[in-house]
């Protein structure tokens, strides 16, 4: 798609502005039911256009991307942009600079139209944790978008936007991906720089785009990956043009299925799952069965890792520096109208108590305890030890198969309330996913069969995982998958 | 299950105040979860290392120089302060 709008905009058969003021009229149609943005930036956005719409009169080369409507996730910080990771401590917070991401993507004059809904701080699996309410699915607006980039996956799939960028915990792009019908990737740790994202646990968060088509995504990739000053983990790259890679050649190419995924499997979904096993097969690849033996002990592992380090991540909310302070002055906040002389002890721990929601606590506190002296081996090392087996399970197999290739998820879209109140039932939904953030490796979702449920129809993606930094190995078998 | 204390010990190191209903909420749902991660003590891991960075990179160094802020981008950050007096972050008094 993004490649037709660029050819378009080229030929000047439309303008940068018209095809950005479309697409914030296709918002306010169809916003108020889905709730996909928390905040539009339309002066921002027609301003860049105006800007792409002159170099094209003036016979300049463009980029790719440059005049191409996309939405950013809101725990991404866009400067002079009202920044909210969806939580009320943030509420008032406008971010001061432009994320890495965000600096690139200007670079490359690509239109920002606004900031998307998001569990808070990422913490969720269906976008219903975020302090501005729910965000709802547009293929069925009484179930989930899945989370947490569940404004950005809703965006692209109600067509309010051509690309978004998200960001992937434990599952945070695949999963909205596969619930709304589009393509999302997580790239390697490590292949795109986090300056500038807000962060939630710092060995597993990594940014990545969401798109209708694989070859969408590449693009968008192309322009943020590589390394960066302002962070250390932001490995060398050799400024790849994923999108180059797309040859859709899969024929030799070795899929490994892993067994372990497969037990219990809901039948429905064994169903597609195997239907798109033979169509990669017709496409000449080879399929074998393999085994990561530790998949039982990943999502014990992850959510003993992944709130350790929020809880000291979030630490640096505490009323000094930016975002909410419940302080002593009456006209603060509602809750805060007994008009009570705090000391800074107590400043901290209430404005932490009215500022961050009920998950959000829950997480930090359990990190608190994990890391707490007296239990910090029993839990948070342990942890990191497993981790490092469910890494040694991966490099094994990549050493056997190109690819590693599951169901994104064990369900279709669940409706909305329906896991609320059991966080277990919940975390499940990410089982698939977070094995790719626990082991580092680059993963994409991507839709490969629908499910009926009830008067509609809900997709489902599949995931294909690759060696480390081998972006273009899994863009090219999604892209083949996808094209043929 | 966590005992309340404990609750309100972990609490207190989070720097979170609690309402009592929030306690034994919390009491309730961080136990299930500490039950689930009994899950992992089938593992010896006794001999197994502890992951140090995942894509294996060891320290990047840089020379360790000043490089001016904008002023514009300084002017920001401070607007976004609670309260500030003088270009400082200004904070309640500590004793």
């Amino acid at each position: 798609m993004i490649r037709e709008l660029h050819e378009k905009l080229k030929n000047q058969k439309i303008t940068a502005v018209k095809l950005t003021q479309d697409y914030f009229e296709k918002i306010k149609k169809t916003d108020p039911k889905i709730q996909a943005f928390l905040t539009l930036t339309e002066d921002l956005a027609l301003k860049e256009a105006k800007l792409v719409d002159k170099k094209i009169k003036r016979g300049e080369e463009i980029d790719l991307l440059a005049g191409i409507p996309g939405a950013i996730k809101d725990n991404i910080c866009v400067a002079n942009v009202r920044t909210t990771a969806a939580s009320k401590i943030l509420d008032n917070y406008i971010a001061p600079d432009d994320a890495t991401v965000i600096d690139r993507l200007k670079k490359s004059q690509a239109i920002i139209l606004g900031k998307t809904n998001l569990d808070e701080f990422a913490m969720g699996s269906s976008t219903e944790n975020s302090a501005y309410g729910p965000t709802r699915n547009p293929l069925d607006n009484e179930r989930v978008v899945g989370g947490s980039s569940g404004g950005s996956a809703a965006a692209v799939a109600a067509g309010e936007a051509v690309w978004s960028l998200g960001s992937d915990t434990g599952g945070s792009i695949r999963q909205p991906a596969s619930f709304c019908g589009v393509v999302g990737l997580k790239p390697t740790y490590g292949r795109v720089s986090r300056s500038g994202l807000i962060a939630m646990a710092s060995s597993l968060d990594q940014i990545g785009p969401l798109a209708n088509s694989v070859e969408d995504c590449a693009i968008v990739l192309s322009r943020i990956a590589g390394e960066d000053l302002l962070d250390a983990t932001a490995a060398q790259s050799a400024n790849k043009r994923y999108e180059d890679y797309l040859n859709g050649d899969i024929a030799g190419k070795k899929i490994g299925v892993p067994t372990e995924y497969l037990d219990g499997l809901d039948p429905e979904i064994r169903k597609i799952f195997d239907k798109s096993l033979e169509k990669f097969e017709s496409l000449g690849a080879k399929i074998k069965l393999v085994s990561l033996p530790h998949t039982q002990y990943a999502l014990a592992t992850y959510y003993m890792i992944m709130p350790s380090e929020v809880s000291s991540n979030l630490a640096r909310f505490d009323g000094v520096k930016f975002g909410l302070r419940i302080n002593d002055k009456k006209d603060d906040v509602e809750e805060n109208s007994e008009n009570v002389n705090r000391s800074l002890l107590e400043t901290y721990m209430d404005t932490r108590h009215y500022g961050f929601g009920r998950e959000v606590k829950k997480r930090i506190m359990l990190g608190t305890f994990a890391l707490s002296s007296g239990y910090y081996d029993a839990y948070y090392l342990k942890a990191q030890k497993i981790r490092t087996l469910i890494k040694k399970d991966f490099q094994e197999v990549l050493e056997k198969v190109d690819y590693i290739y599951t169901p994104t998820t064990p369900e279709i879209a669940f409706k909305l309330g329906e896991k609320t109140q059991d966080p277990l039932q919940m975390y499940l939904s990410d089982i698939y996913t977070i094995t790719a953030n626990l082991a580092g490796v680059p993963a994409i979702s991507f839709p490969i069969g629908s499910i009926k449920a009830g008067e509609k129809n809900m997709p489902l993606g599949g995931q294909l995982m690759g060696k480390w930094f081998d972006e273009e190995g899994i863009l090219n078998a999604a892209h083949s998958y996808e094209i043929n | 299950m966590l005992k309340k204390e404990e609750i309100k010990h972990i609490a207190n190191l989070a720097r979170i105040s609690l309402k009592e209903e929030e306690i034994s909420q919390f009491q309730r749902d961080i136990s299930q979860i500490l039950d689930y991660f009994a899950k992992l003590q089938e593992i010896d891991t006794q001999k197994i290392e502890s992951i140090g960075h995942i894509s294996g990179i060891e320290n990047v160094f840089r020379p360790d120089s000043i490089r001016e802020c904008d002023a514009a981008v300084c002017e920001r950050i401070l607007e976004n302060a609670p309260e500030i007096k003088d270009k400082c972050f200004k904070v309640k008094s500590v004793l």
